[in-house]
C-alpha cells in the first residue's frame, strides 16, 4: 500500500495486499507453529527476542530449525519488547518480540505501552491458552488482547491455524506502515498445535486501513507562501522525520529556506547538531535558544511532531505569535493539542520533498523572507546561554563531563540508548548527534530500564556499529539482567552507569520544589533510622555484579582517570562491558522549564532567568 | 456542549464494541447513547453513538475512530437531514379508571399498547427523542413502573446512501 510510509531504511517484504486471483506460491501441508515460523521467514523477521513458556511452546520447535530466525533467549519479556523497539529504532526495521500467555504476555505490557508512544514498529507474538479454554480463568490465561488494547495500533487473536500466514503478513503491515506502532498477535495453542496449510502470499484483508502518505499539494503551497511571508520561522521538527527516513529532505528544506531548526528528544539525529542552524532541543529541558526560538517564532513549520506537553509547557502561551504549519501522518495529531493554520496530513519525506519544490517556487516569484534580524536574535541567544555546566568543587567526576567525553571519544556513527531521568537529558544535550537512527530513549512513556535491553536489541541488529548504553543507577537496577542475555548471545554492547546512588531526577525535584527533603530518592543506602551504617555503601557493587553476568567490569572516581577508562571500555569488544562512573550527587540538569508553568518562564541555570530583549516587537 | 450523531461502519468482528467504547472512555469522551447491529451487508455493523462534545473535540472524536483499524467509515448525521429514531417500552400504572387516558395518550402519539393487565399497560413507542420524551411526561402522572429505551438509530434523506463506498471497498479486497 505505502512504499514511502516507512521511508528510506525499508523493511521486510511485504505481502501482497489484496491479492485477486494470483495464485499461490507455494502450498506446504504444517502445524500452525510451523506455519508462523514460515510467515515470520517470509516477512523477513531476523531476529526474535523472547522466552518460551507452556502455551507458546509449539512455536518454539520449529523455531530450532530456522536458518532465518535468530531467537535470543532473553532474561525477562520485558527485555524482550525493548529488545525489540532497540532493534527497531536502529535498523528502521519492524521489531519482534515473543512471550508466553499470562505473565508472559502482560510481562510485554510497559514495552508495548512504550513503542506505542514512541511509534516503533513492533509485533508482539504472544501463545493463549487453547481456544476451548478461553475464558475459563485456565492456568496462565490473560486477555492480552484486551489489556494491549489501548496500547496498540492494533491486535487479532488467533484461534484458526489457516489464519496466521494472513494475520502474520497483516500485523507487520499495520505495524510498519502509516504512522508506525506496535502489534500483538495472540495466539490458541491448539492453533499452532494443529495441521494446516501454509500459502505464501496470504490474500491479506484490511479495507479500514488506508493511511494517507502522499500530502495535499494546496496545502504545501500555502506552506510554502507563508515560509516566503515569515520573518522569525523556526523548523519544528520531531520524531516522524527520522522514521520516514527525510533526513536528507530535511536538510535541503533547511538549507534552502536558511530557517533554523529545534529537533524533539525524539528526533536528534533528524539534522545534524553540528550544522549551524541547528539550535538544539526544545521543551522543558531544552536549549534556551530553542525554547526561545519557538516562543518568539512567527512561523512554525512542524513536520513530524505532535505538541507534546514536554515540548509546548503550558498550551496557552506556548508560540504566542506563530502561524502553524503541522504536517503529520496521523491526522488525529493535527490540531490536537495545537491549532494549525495549515494541516498536511502526509508522510514526512513526501511533505519536505513537495515542500522543497513550492519553496522554490515562491523564491522564483520573487517572494523571499528576510531572516537576518530574526538570527540576530538567535545568535545572541545561543551565544549568551550555551549548554554548559559547573565542574563539582569537591573534585568528584562531574555526570555531564563523563557523558560528553563518551561522545566525544566514541567511534563515528556510534548508537547511544539512554534510560529516563537526568542522565537521558545530558545524553540529549552533551552527545553530538549527526545521523538518523543514532539515539534511541523512551520520550512518551519516559520507561526507567529502557536503555540496556534497547542497546542490546541495537547491538544485535547493527552487529558492526559500537553502542553505548548511557543508563542511570536506578534505570540499571531495573533491567540489567539482559546483561547476561548480551554475554551468552555475543552482543556486546557498552553500558555507562552514571551512578550518582540516587533517583537523580526526582531528585531534583525534591532539591527545587520539595525543600531538600529527599524521601525515598537515596539508592544508596537505606533510611538512616533504620541502618545508618548503610549510607555510602555501594550496594549493589555494580563492578561485581557486571563481572557475575559475564561482562568486563571498571570503575571511575577520578576525572583524571575519565578518557583513560572510557578508551579502555572501547577496546573492548568481545564481550558486554560496563563501567561505573562515580559521580557528584548534586549536579543538576538545566535549562528547565518548571512542569506546568509557561515556556517564558524557562530558567538557563538555577536562578538565571534569560533576557531575551525585546525582538518580538520588530 | 451540542449532541451530534455518529453512524460508525465497521467491520463484523469480535471485539469492535470494546474497541470503540474503549477508544471513549480512555479519550475521556462520553457517550449519551450507542446502538449496534448489521447492515444489508452481513460483513459490517453500523453503530449509531450520540456523544456531546464541542466541535473540536468531535473532530478529535472522529479522527481516533478513524485510526481503528476494523473501523470503514464515519459520517455525522445533521439533525435536519436525517430521520433518528428511538424505541421504548413502558410500563404504566393503569385501573379501570386510567385506562382510557392512557389510551388516549397513546393514540395521539401514534404509540402502540403492547401488553395489558389488570394493574398497568405496557406501551411501545418509536420516534425522535423530543417526541418520546414527551409522551413521557404525559404518561408520569399515572406512574410509570418500568422503562426501557433503545439507543438513537438515524438515517441520512433522500437516495444516498453511506454503505455504498464503504461495500465497494470490500469487495475489492474480497
Amino acid at each position: 500500500m505505502t512504499e514511502q510510509a516507512t521511508g528510506a531504511h525499508h523493511p521486510q517484504p511485504r505481502a501482497r495486499h489484496s491479492g485477486g486471483s494470483q495464485q499461490p506460491a507455494t502450498v506446504e501441508h504444517v502445524t500452525g507453529a510451523q506455519s508462523l515460523i514460515r510467515s515470520l521467514e517470509e516477512v523477513g523477521a531476523d531476529t526474535v527476542f523472547g522466552i518460551p513458556g507452556g502455551a507458546i511452546l509449539p512455536a518454539y520447535d520449529p523455531m530450532m530449525d530456522s536458518s532465518k530466525v535468530r531467537h535470543v533467549l532473553v532474561r525477562h519479556e520485558q527485555g524482550a519488547g525493548h529488545a525489540a523497539t532497540g532493534y527497531a529504532q536502529a535498523t528502521g526495521k519492524v521489531g519482534v518480540c515473543m512471550a508466553t500467555s499470562g505473565p508472559g504476555a502482560t510481562n510485554l505490557v510497559t514495552p508495548i505501552a512504550d513503542a506505542h508512544m514512541d511509534s516503533v514498529p513492533l509485533v508482539a507474538i504472544t501463545g493463549q491458552v487453547a481456544s476451548k479454554a478461553i475464558g475459563t480463568d485456565a492456568f496462565q490465561e490473560a486477555d492480552i488482547c484486551g489489556i494491549t488494547m489501548p496500547i496498540t495500533k492494533h491486535n487479532w487473536l488467533v484461534t484458526d491455524p489457516a489464519e496466521i500466514p494472513r494475520t502474520i503478513a497483516e500485523a507487520f503491515h499495520v505495524a510498519s506502515t502509516g504512522r508506525p506502532g506496535p502489534v500483538l498477535v495472540d495466539i490458541a495453542k491448539d492453533a499452532l498445535q494443529a495441521q494446516t496449510t501454509f500459502v505464501w502470499p496470504p490474500h491479506t484483508d484490511l479495507p479500514g486501513y488506508r493511511p494517507v502518505t502522499k500530502p495535499h499539494a494546496k496545502q504545501i503551497r500555502e506552506a510554502a507562501r507563508l515560509i516566503a511571508e515569515s520573518r522569525r520561522p523556526v523548523l519544528y521538527v520531531g520524531g516522524g522525520v527520522l522514521k520516514a527516513g527525510a533526513t536528507a529532505e530535511l536538510k535541503v528544506l533547511a538549507e534552502l529556506t536558511g530557517a533554523p531548526v529545534v529537533t524533539t528528544l525524539m528526533a536528534l539525529g533528524a539534522f545534524p547538531d553540528s550544522h549551524p542552524q541547528h539550535l538544539g532541543m526544545p521543551g522543558m529541558h531544552g536549549s534556551v535558544t530553542a525554547v526561545a526560538a519557538l516562543q518568539k517564532s512567527d512561523l512554525l513549520i512542524t513536520l513530524g511532531a505532535r505538541f507534546d506537553d514536554r515540548v509546548t509547557g503550558k498550551l496557552d502561551s506556548f508560540a504566542p505569535y506563530a502561524k502553524v504549519v503541522h504536517a503529520d501522518i496521523d491526522p488525529a495529531e493535527i490540531g490536537k493539542n495545537r491549532a494549525a493554520d495549515v494541516p498536511i496530513v502526509g508522510d514526512a519525506r513526501e511533505v519536505i520533498a513537495d515542500l522543497i519544490v513550492a519553496v522554490q517556487a515562491e523564491y522564483e516569484a520573487g517572494h523571499k523572507g528576510d531572516y537576518s534580524a530574526w538570527w540576530k536574535d538567535l545568535n545572541r541567544w545561543r551565544e549568551t546561554y550555551p549548554l554548559g555546566y559547573d565542574l563539582p568543587e569537591d573534585g568528584s567526576l562531574s555526570p555531564q563531563q563523563v557523558i560528553q567525553r563518551i561522545g566525544k571519544l566514541a567511534p563515528e556513527g556510534t548508537i547511544f540508548a539512554a534510560g529516563v531521568g537526568q542522565h537521558q537529558m545530558w545524553a540529549a544535550h552533551f552527545i553530538g548527534y549527526e545521523q538518523p537512527a543514532t539515539w534511541l530513549n523512551s520520550g512518551g512513556a519516559g520507561t526507567m530500564g529502557y536503555a540496556v535491553p534497547a542497546a542490546m536489541g541495537a547491538k544485535a541488529g547493527k552487529p558492526d556499529r559500537t553502542v553505548w548504553a548511557i543508563d542511570g543507577d536506578g534505570c540499571f537496577q531495573m533491567t540489567n539482567q539482559e546483561l547476561v542475555t548480551c554475554a551468552l548471545n555475543n552482543i556486546p554492547i557498552k553500558v555507562a552507569i552514571i551512578n550518582n546512588g540516587a533517583l537523580g531526577m526526582v531528585r531534583q525535584w525534591q532539591t527545587l520544589f520539595y525543600n531538600q527533603r529527599y524521601s525515598n530518592t537515596v539508592l544508596h543506602s537505606g533510611p538512616d533510622d533504620v541502618n545508618p551504617e548503610a549510607r555510602g555503601t555501594r550496594v549493589p557493587d555494580f563492578v561485581k555484579l557486571a563481572e557475575a553476568m559475564g561482562c568486563a567490569a571498571l570503575r571511575c572516581e577520578d576525572p583524571a582517570e575519565l578518557d583513560k577508562v572510557i578508551e579502555e571500555a572501547n577496546a573492548i569488544n568481545d564481550r558486554p562491558v560496563v563501567v561505573d562512573f562515580i559521580v557528584h550527587e548534586d549536579a543538576q540538569v538545566w535549562p528547565m522549564v518548571a512542569a506546568g508553568t509557561s515556556n517564558d518562564e524557562v530558567m538557563a541555570a538555577r536562578g538565571v532567568r534569560p533576557d531575551f530583549g525585546d525582538s518580538e516587537d520588530d | 456542549m451540542s449532541k451530534h450523531t455518529l453512524s460508525v461502519l465497521v467491520e463484523n468482528t469480535p471485539g469492535i464494541l470494546a474497541r470503540i467504547a474503549a477508544l471513549f472512555s480512555r479519550r475521556g469522551f462520553n457517550i449519551d447513547s450507542l446502538a449496534v447491529g448489521v447492515t444489508e451487508h452481513p460483513d459490517i455493523s453500523r453503530i449509531t453513538i450520540v456523544v456531546s462534545v464541542e466541535s473540536l473535540p468531535l473532530e478529535q472524536v472522529t479522527k481516533q475512530l478513524n485510526k481503528l483499524v476494523n473501523v470503514l467509515k464515519i459520517v455525522e448525521l445533521e439533525p435536519g437531514s436525517a430521520i433518528q429514531r428511538e424505541l421504548v417500552l413502558v410500563k404504566v400504572r393503569a385501573d379501570n379508571e386510567t385506562r382510557s387516558q392512557i389510551v388516549e395518550i397513546v393514540q395521539l402519539f401514534r404509540a402502540k399498547t403492547v401488553d395489558v393487565s389488570p394493574e398497568a399497560v405496557t406501551i411501545e413507542a418509536t420516534g425522535s427523542s423530543d417526541k418520546l420524551e414527551a409522551m413521557l411526561r404525559m404518561l408520569e402522572p399515572f406512574g410509570i413502573k418500568e422503562l426501557v429505551q433503545s439507543g438513537t438509530i438515524a438515517i441520512g434523506r433522500g437516495a444516498r446512501s453511506i454503505t455504498d463506498r464503504s461495500l465497494r471497498a470490500l469487495d475489492r479486497s474480497a
